[in-house]
């Protein structure tokens, strides 16, 4: 699915690369540690998390994300920002808990098909 | 800083790279050049994602304790190496530090996200061949080997 289709359902603010959001979302991974998601997440995943620094976007990067959802109106800082943008990685926030926009991220991901 | 040194014939690509300790600013720069030098060269897309977790992983860990340390990659028709010689406090008990969860990460470096203990799982899990020494006192030696299908 489209990342700005889940923009549009979840009502998601897009804080950077809003020119990459027509990038498939293929799953997602939840999660702070960050060596936890290099190994466990997916090419393609949507990364939701509460950490909020720049080191975010290497790890996104790297892992080919389609993108970065922060949870609890958790502001990016301003080096993530212009990171994430030369990375054309989008970070978008949410003022929901990892826990409710993990479930809906899943019921939009698995009923899409 | 990077520092690309040669392309010979034998190897599709050597060079070498150089990683600040202590500065998370720039943590990842390294790892990522790794990743873009194996794009451009073609190699495959698993080989190359397996690289980029090795190569950070060994990254945030100099920045996380190191002074420095110089990084070469290699690549080989038949392989991908990564080497990382760091100059930092080495590892008392390496068994120990291989057990996932076991850390010595400051406060600091936790609430980043980082020193959760799983670093050189990582390593050792997406690395073909892992070999690690460590002298205390003077630094580390990581040495990760993936091989082309």
């Amino acid at each position: 699915m489209k990342i700005e289709k889940i923009v549009q359902a979840l009502g998601l603010e897009v804080k950077c690369a809003k020119d990459w959001r027509d990038r498939e979302g293929t799953g997602g991974y939840t999660g702070d540690l960050l060596s936890d998601v290099m190994g466990n997440s997916k090419e393609g995943y949507i990364w939701i998390t509460r950490q909020v620094h720049q080191n975010i976007v290497a790890v996104a990067s790297l892992k080919e994300h389609a993108g970065i959802i922060l949870i609890n109106s958790s502001e990016p800082t301003r080096d993530t920002l212009e990171k994430a943008e030369a990375e054309k990685i989008p970070i978008m926030v949410s003022d929901l808990p990892a826990f409710e926009i993990s479930g809906k991220i899943y019921n939009l991901l698995t009923t899409a098909s | 800083m990077i520092i690309p040194v040669a392309e010979t014939n034998q190897n599709l690509y050597c060079g070498s790279f150089t990683i600040e300790g202590g500065n998370f600013n720039s943590a990842g720069i390294v790892s990522t050049s790794i990743k873009s030098i194996l794009k451009k060269l073609g190699i495959p897309g698993d080989i190359v994602r397996k690289a980029a977790i090795v190569s950070y992983e060994a990254e945030i860990n100099v920045v996380s304790y190191a002074k420095k340390a110089d990084v070469t990659l290699t690549v080989d028709p038949e392989k991908v190496c990564i080497e990382v010689m760091d100059e930092g406090p080495g590892i008392p008990n390496i068994e120990l530090a291989m057990q996932e969860g076991w850390s010595t990460a400051d406060q600091r470096i936790r609430e980043m996200g980082f020193g959760a203990g799983m670093g050189l799982c990582n390593i050792k899990n997406y690395s073909d061949l892992f070999d690690i020494t460590s002298e205390v006192g003077k630094g580390t030696h990581l040495k990760m080997t993936i091989h082309k299908p």
